[in-house]
């Protein structure tokens, strides 16, 4: 049974390939559109989303296949106390496949261990959300042309920004990946990523508070948003929100090809004028998030 | 010095830190199991003023003693046959540990999911550090 619990389920040469088929599904989507006819996607979403789930039952549905499923944990039966377990046991009867995420960290690799279909994680708390990170890395080597020889600035709520936690363990692997990390200093990254992944990897890296010192450096500039469902204290919640602000005037400071990427939904982190410059490829990032994953869903299913 | 009998088959786990012999005694599961258990607390030593001793009568197969490299390498593990120490067992720090520590992380699904076994994995063996299996959070004692 394949799951992908984190962006690290699927070696180098595994994403390439699945990279390799996003792309073909994006050339050519009509070849794909019944590959997945007679399938049904189990969407189990315990906290609320937009993107991630309308992207998988998009997937899905361009799929030619069906989706089934909850959108928040008061429509599912956690009310009544069931287990992350139990309810994926009842629901590999009912679906080929299942797109789950919970605010709890981990609660997908529970649900793998326990279930008879292919799981997806679709983001499990603050800690793992590798769809995202498919989605960024389509994004970046679709318009970048490569995922080596890059320097990738970080920007915003690293510690609990998971996005940000799979893209760079998923970015470690590729040669000459050098990390830029900009975020408050209650906002830094969590020690299991610094020691665990980039001084484990002797990857390079360094710390700054300021967007502005990093911005020259850059060849991509992923911005996050400063999520108000992570904090236990609004006020510090408030403190930082507004830490970072992207703007036509910082963008003068970056170089002519530098991406600007936001796993979205954006808040007033980038300013809406800087929707309209050429480097800005948030929504671009969006529509590979379908195509990557309807790249997963074939690959999972073993029908790509 | 108060006297213990010598044990035919077993382990004698010697120079245990004074006052964790319980915390050891449970975290090897010996109230589950029905064997002969002697506890010595406080005994006196060179090397440590005070020390624990335990000891255990049983086959050495029933124990898993892996648990003892991560809760102290300087337990010095005897193991006994025919009433002699056969072995002395070099401690090692275990690649997982189940049900022993707890994941104090409250964003981790450990906290709600029922059933759920508490699993840690050696990330870092030279750092001694052991991460959560489900959200991978370090475990600091």
């Amino acid at each position: 049974m394949n799951h992908i619990i984190s962006p690290l389920d699927l070696s180098v040469e595994e994403l390439d390939k699945l990279l390799d088929l996003a792309n073909d599904i994006e050339r050519d989507p009509e070849k794909y559109a019944h590959a997945c006819e007679g399938k049904r996607l189990a969407s189990l979403f315990y906290e609320p989303s937009t993107r991630t789930r309308l992207s998988f039952e998009a997937a899905m549905m361009n799929l030619g296949g069906k989706v089934l499923g909850f959108s928040e944990q008061g429509s599912s039966s956690a009310t009544k106390g069931e287990s992350v377990a139990d309810t994926i046991r009842v629901v590999s009867c009912y679906a080929h496949i299942a797109a789950i995420r919970h605010p709890k960290e981990g609660a997908a690799l529970v649900a793998s261990m326990a279930s008879q279909i292919p799981v997806i994680n679709a983001g499990d708390g603050g800690h793992q959300h590798p769809t995202q990170t498919l989605t960024d890395l389509l994004t970046i080597r679709s318009m970048k042309g490569r995922l080596d020889n890059l320097t990738i600035g970080l920007c915003g709520d690293l510690r609990f920004g998971r996005t940000v936690h799979s893209l760079i363990e998923a970015l470690v692997r590729y040669d000459n990946v050098n990390f830029i990390l900009i975020s408050p200093e209650e906002l830094r990254v969590p020690s299991y990523i610094r020691e665990g992944v980039l001084q484990k990897n002797n990857v390079s890296y360094r710390e700054v508070v300021r967007l502005e010192e990093a911005l020259p450096d850059l060849d991509l500039l992923y911005m996050t948003r400063v999520q108000r469902e992570r904090f236990f204290n609004e006020n510090d919640y408030v403190r930082m929100k507004d830490f970072y602000i992207l703007d036509e005037i910082k963008m003068k400071l970056a170089g002519p090809d530098m991406l600007v990427l936001h796993p979205l939904p954006r808040v007033n982190e980038i300013s809406v004028e800087v929707d309209k410059d050429p480097r800005a490829a948030y929504f671009k990032q969006a529509q590979y998030g379908v195509y990557v994953r309807m790249a997963l869903i074939l690959t999972l299913l073993n029908l790509a | 010095m108060l006297n213990v009998g010598q044990i035919n088959e077993g382990f004698v786990l010697d120079h245990i830190t004074a006052g964790k012999s319980m915390t050891i005694y449970r975290d090897l599961g010996l109230d589950k199991l029905d064997c002969t258990v002697a506890i010595i607390k406080n005994a006196r030593s060179n090397k440590m003023g005070k020390k624990d001793i335990l000891k255990v009568e049983c086959d050495i197969d029933t124990l898993d003693l892996d648990i003892l490299g991560f809760i102290d390498h300087n337990i010095t593990v005897n193991i006994v046959k025919d009433a002699q120490i056969v072995e002395k067992k070099k401690l090692r720090l275990p690649s997982k540990i189940v049900n022993v520590i707890h994941c104090k992380n409250p964003r981790c699904i450990t906290s709600i999911e029922q059933g759920l076994k508490q699993i840690f994995l050696l990330s870092d063996e030279k750092n001694e550090i052991y991460r959560c299996k489900y959200c991978e959070e370090k475990y600091s004692k």
